[in-house]
């Protein structure tokens, strides 16, 4: 076993897609604490929708890069829902429904009508699962993450007291002088960003727990701000890298393996969480 | 000049108007109670002064080289913060945001100040501790050194004892208006008329008539002595 594993270990697309996985799984895990407090978890799964619709437009259209496409419109849709989400007509769960759905239908809709692809069935089964994409990565898709994670890791280190303030509470911030809505626009900005290089590693049906399930754990075990980020930065990093060891070594599909480790890890905290809470009550 | 000025202010949402011409001032070491009943637009004509929403007509103007990120503020809690994972610490730290500007982390100066007002109020022993963890009235300490880390000069608080058991409640008064005699002007919104009537200096009755004056004034008006009595009547059945 250990010998398959190096084996497969000095493959250089391997390496690759290791080093990705790993970068996207530190910064997917980073702002899920915000999400989940800020009750926006189903902000990422509806924006992992319309990634999706997105990527489906670039296919039929034929860009080489298709990240090109979906980033700006994922950041787009991004921007609007959080936005729409103070003061908007439409409630903030509804919106995003509305958006997810809508853009999903279309996105499947379009590559229905106009693909060329002989396998449509299974493209859309590897845009909405991951499957073994991981692997199969180019290398400027590569170079794309690789920096796109850095660029998130180091926004989120500067602005983290920043985003503290507005987390806990935003009116305070607001009253006290923080421009929160500049801030809400970053955050937008980075969770567009985490959801679209999360797709890569998961697809863009899983994405969301690649974002929210950490964090959740993390939640179980520790009790301030800085020790759940800290925490869930590691354990999404652990799972996501066992994750894909376990998919290489087993066959299985790279995304859902790695929610899989995910949702044993929550399951372990929960556990971790109920014997110390209880101690400690 | 007193601290903030109040002209002609029409307050309301969605166009519906709630309170309109209001005229009131604040001095530098008032304590002014903001007194009326349910939905008169008391929470309103806060988060007004805070410039959480914009007054359909009329002005605030601050005075006395008051700026407008210097008014701490204690909020009623929210939902989230019920299961937010933060410490005290750094809790009270992120009351110092707002002067922190673009600069992305806090310096030596701010960190002396939260811990400075951890021990004013009384909570430094709790610095590491899980802020969801704490009592009603440790939590409220808790934001209220955040406040302070806001502020030098004004404090606007929105119901602090609600929820809090007589003990507490009596403990918070008493701390609120030490913070009143050190020389920070409270502006503080009430559904406790005794306690209005016992520490404040000034009172501004809203809802269907408006009084504004010192709390002697009050207990003369009319305004007042009908809602006292109905208070009173109130609480005795």
């Amino acid at each position: 076993m250990i010998d398959k594993l190096l084996m497969y270990l000095s493959y250089p697309f391997v390496q690759n897609a290791l080093i990705v996985g790993v970068l996207i799984a530190l910064c997917s895990s980073l702002l899920g604490v915000t999400l989940v407090l800020k009750r926006f978890s189903f902000i990422g799964d509806g924006l992992s929708h319309v990634a999706f619709g997105a990527m489906c437009i670039a296919g039929v259209v034929g860009l080489t890069n298709d990240m090109l496409l979906i980033l700006p419109v994922t950041i787009v849709s991004a921007v609007l829902l959080l936005r729409k989400g103070q003061r908007a007509k439409i409630k903030g769960d509804a919106a995003i429904a509305m958006i997810s759905v809508g853009a999903m239908a279309f996105g499947y809709l379009i590559m229905n009508v106009f693909s060329t692809s002989s396998n449509l069935t299974g493209d859309v089964c590897t845009t909405l699962f991951g499957s073994m994409s991981i692997l199969t990565l180019r290398r400027s898709t590569v170079w794309i993450c690789a920096i796109l994670s850095v660029v998130v890791v180091i926004i989120f280190v500067l602005f983290y007291n920043k985003i503290f303030a507005i987390t806990f509470d935003e009116e305070f911030a607001i009253a006290t002088g923080t421009n929160a809505e500049r801030y809400n626009l970053v955050l937008a900005v980075i969770i567009a960003v985490i959801i679209v290089l999360g797709m890569n590693l998961v697809g863009s049906l899983l994405v969301s727990a690649l974002v929210i399930f950490p964090a959740l754990s993390a939640m179980r075990v520790f009790r301030s701000f800085k020790s759940v980020t800290v925490c869930s930065a590691v354990l999404s990093v652990v799972c996501a890298m066992s994750g894909m060891i376990i998919s290489i070594l087993t066959g299985t599909p790279v995304g859902s393996t790695i929610v899989a480790v995910d949702v044993g890890a929550f399951a372990v905290c929960y556990v971790i969480g109920w014997i110390t809470g209880g101690a400690r009550k | 000049m007193a601290l903030l000025t109040v002209k002609d202010l029409t307050l309301g949402y969605d166009s519906r108007e709630i309170v309109s011409d209001l005229h009131f001032s604040v001095n530098a070491g008032d304590y002014l109670c903001i007194i009326g009943e349910n939905g008169s637009g008391k929470t309103t004509l806060m988060r007004t002064l805070l410039h959480l929403q914009s007054p359909m007509a009329g002005q605030i103007l601050a005075g006395d080289g008051l700026k407008l990120n210097e008014i701490g503020y204690l909020p009623q809690q929210t939902i989230v913060q019920k299961d937010f994972p933060a410490s005290v610490s750094e809790i009270v730290l992120s009351g110092c945001q707002g002067r922190c500007g673009l600069r992305p982390f806090y310096g030596k100066e701010e960190k002396k100040l939260a811990k400075e007002n951890m021990v004013r109020m009384g909570v430094s022993n709790l610095a590491g501790r899980c802020y969801r963890e704490l009592s009603g009235g440790q939590q409220q300490r808790v934001l209220l050194a955040r406040a302070l880390c806001a502020t030098r000069k004004v404090l606007l608080l929105d119901e602090p004892v609600s929820g809090l058991d007589p003990k507490v409640t009596a403990d918070m008064y008493e701390l609120i208006s030490k913070l009143n005699r050190e020389g920070i002007t409270i502006i503080m919104i009430s559904h406790d008329i005794s306690a209005a009537m016992r520490y404040a200096t000034h009172i501004l009755h809203i809802g269907d008539s408006v009084f504004f004056g010192t709390r002697d004034e009050y207990l003369r008006s009319d305004a007042g002595r009908i809602f006292l009595s109905q208070k009173e009547g109130g609480e005795n059945t």
